[in-house]
């Protein structure tokens, strides 16, 4: 794959790589088009969901056009090649994110199914066969057990374990989300205790930009011997992670907030605990053993990819893991944090702008929420988005995270490799005019005086 | 700028002074929300008289979201009060046909009022749900009164 020679005239700190910016953008054909009569598009919405390089789109199209086939299924050929390439595709998912061992990535529709699959998989524990699967008995829930999560979570992450508690009796908790934006660990031996079964959290918060200590909760939950599980949508496209060395037990992210195809997402379970565990959804692929009455079940990770899987999105998914390597994510994290810090820097001036968020870049994500004084969330999206400017506004499907901070929706931008420092300034001039049309415009200078 | 046709100044005036806001009696409350962006109204209907000569007495509400969701409800009390329930629905047809016709249908302004302002909205469906937040409100909170009505009705008639 080539990215092409670096044009980017911004002065070279020595040392420092700095990304090919036009190179890159020029590898993202959707950054071209104009949207709302003829306005350039300032596409600042990555964390819903990223734009995809050509070398994912060939990707896709060429397994389309020469491999197309039902994966391990079949003898012929195309099979064959079908095969090499998801199983290929896997390999290079699990190398990027740092699993021990290809087998421990499962392909999901997306994160939010990769999330379900644990939690059912744990209520399936209570039903488990112990003919059949003797160590599942480990997983069980039941009422006096506790499932920990935290304020801050995407309904992805909290959904599947209220509904959990509610199937099997456990009992839900969370960590609080500080004034400051950070989450509040200041009773984390209440909240944890030996019985926490599940420890559910996200590495990076989708609204706030938050980026939790993760080596904190994962030492506090193998202390009472609680299971971990990352979110990890927010992370692995924006930073280096080893899942292997953070220690947790299972990771979920989505292969559409990485560069790659909508319909795919992973789950990267340690080994030796998806070899216990019971499946979630069953079918095909998914089986060692069938009889009228009973079936016994293929190893992980096919145990949990029941029937024909997505194929061309894992390879898809495998291109853009290609891709990002190849920049390295040291680099891309760089980036993100320069466009963040502009980003904070430039709102805050405006006057009227409450970022909500840390307002520092230790330990923050390049995802900047805030509210504008006077104007609906809404209504900011609307006029950004008539300057060509797209963000996301709403909850972000974090109605707690919100309801804590007594907001019902704040504007949220959020920044990807692609994006660039005269990007930011287009969504400060928006706000800006958004501002002026809404008759909300501090004097020009008022913020720092205020 | 098509934001001055999709905000028009009789929008803005209701989103800065809404009319009959706040809650009085009723003999009806809902609470809707729109769950993608965590709009709410909690809406009051009151009638006056019962069946197809019932008439629209109060519509109050407390709510939370956008300009256009406020200031569509907002529209909704000043073209539904005092008017007999069975205009009032014509109104909330209109409207309804207005803001999802994309753009196509224009409205009349003889049934609609000040809320012929909203067909600007029926170009951006992402708002239309902001549009008819309150009206859905208004529709659900007097259909509630009447299936109370009818089944007291019934109840009344059995009775006998
Ligand atoms: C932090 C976080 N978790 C989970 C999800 C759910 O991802 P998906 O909708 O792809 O399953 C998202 C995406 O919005 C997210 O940002």
């Amino acid at each position: 794959m080539m990215i092409g020679e670096a044009t980017d005239t911004a002065p070279e700190q020595p040392g420092a790589a700095r990304l090919p910016l036009d190179a890159i953008r020029a590898d993202f054909p959707i950054l071209e088009r104009t949207v709302r009569d003829g306005k350039a598009l300032v596409y600042l919405d990555s964390g819903a969901t990223s734009q995809r390089p050509v070398t994912v789109i060939d990707a896709e199209q060429e397994f389309i056009t020469t491999a197309n086939a039902a994966v391990h299924r079949g003898a012929h050929q195309l099979s064959e090649e079908a095969t090499d390439a998801y199983e290929g595709a896997r390999a290079r998912i699990a190398a990027f994110v740092g699993a021990s061992r290809p087998e421990e990535v499962v392909f999901t529709k997306n994160a939010t199914e990769a999330i379900n699959l644990v939690a059912y998989s744990l209520s399936n524990a209570t039903f488990a066969d112990p003919a059949v699967q003797p160590g599942a008995a480990r997983f069980r829930l039941g009422p006096g057990d506790e499932v920990v999560i935290t304020e801050m979570e995407h309904h992805a992450n909290l959904v599947p374990w209220q509904e959990l508690c509610r199937r099997t009796g456990a009992t839900l908790k969370w960590f609080g989300v500080t004034d400051d934006f950070r989450l509040d660990l200041a009773d984390l031996d209440e909240v944890i205790t030996p019985r926490t079964k599940v420890v559910a959290f996200t590495h990076q918060s989708n609204v706030l930009g938050t980026v939790n200590p993760v080596h904190v909760l994962v030492a506090a939950a193998q202390k009472v011997g609680a299971l971990t599980v990352l979110d990890a949508c927010q992370s692995v496209p924006h930073q280096a992670v080893d899942i292997a060395a953070l220690g947790v037990d299972f990771a979920a992210f989505s292969g559409h907030k990485m560069l790659g195809p909508s319909g795919i997402g992973v789950l990267v379970g340690r080994y030796e605990l998806l070899e216990q565990m019971p499946p979630f959804i069953t079918g095909g692929s998914m089986i060692s053993q069938v009889f009228m009455d009973r079936t016994t079940y293929a190893a992980p990770p096919a145990r949990f990819e029941a029937g024909v899987p997505m194929t061309s999105q894992a390879v898809g998914l495998g291109a853009a893991v290609d891709y990002l390597s190849d920049l390295g994510m040291k680099v891309v994290a760089d980036h993100e944090h320069e466009l963040t810090g502009l980003a904070l820097d430039k709102l805050s001036a405006l006057g009227g702008v409450r970022i909500v968020g840390p307002s520092d870049l230790t330990d923050r994500g390049g995802a900047v929420s805030f509210v504008v004084d006077g104007v609906h969330a809404h209504d900011v999206g609307q006029l950004l988005d008539d300057e060509g400017v797209e963000v996301r506004v709403g909850h972000h499907c974090a109605w707690p995270l919100h309801r804590r901070f007594g907001i019902a929706a704040t504007v949220r931008a959020s920044f990807y490799l692609y994006n660039t420092p005269d990007e930011i300034d287009a969504l400060v001039a928006a706000v800006r005019k958004c501002q002026e049309f809404f008759g909300v415009a501090p004097a020009v200078g008022a913020a720092r005086g205020a | 700028m098509q934001m001055e046709q999709l905000y028009q100044e009789i929008i803005l005036d209701h989103y800065r002074t809404p009319h009959h806001a706040g809650l009085r009696d009723g003999d009806a409350e809902v609470h809707h929300v729109n769950p993608t962006c965590g709009d709410e109204v909690t809406l009051r209907v009151r009638l006056e008289g019962t069946g197809p000569d019932a008439v629209v007495g109060d519509v109050s509400y407390d709510a939370v979201g956008c300009s256009i969701s406020q200031a569509s409800t907002s529209v909704l009390t000043d073209l539904v009060i005092g008017k007999p329930l069975p205009e009032a629905f014509t109104v909330l047809g209109e409207f309804n046909t207005m803001v999802t016709s994309r753009g196509a249908v224009t409205g009349d302004e003889d049934v609609l009022g000040d809320g012929i302002a909203f067909a600007g909205v029926a170009k951006y469906p992402a708002r239309v749900k902001c549009a008819l937040l309150g009206w859905m409100a208004f529709k659900d909170a007097t259909a509630q009164i009447s299936d109370r009505q009818d089944s007291a009705h019934t109840q009344t008639g059995a009775q006998r």
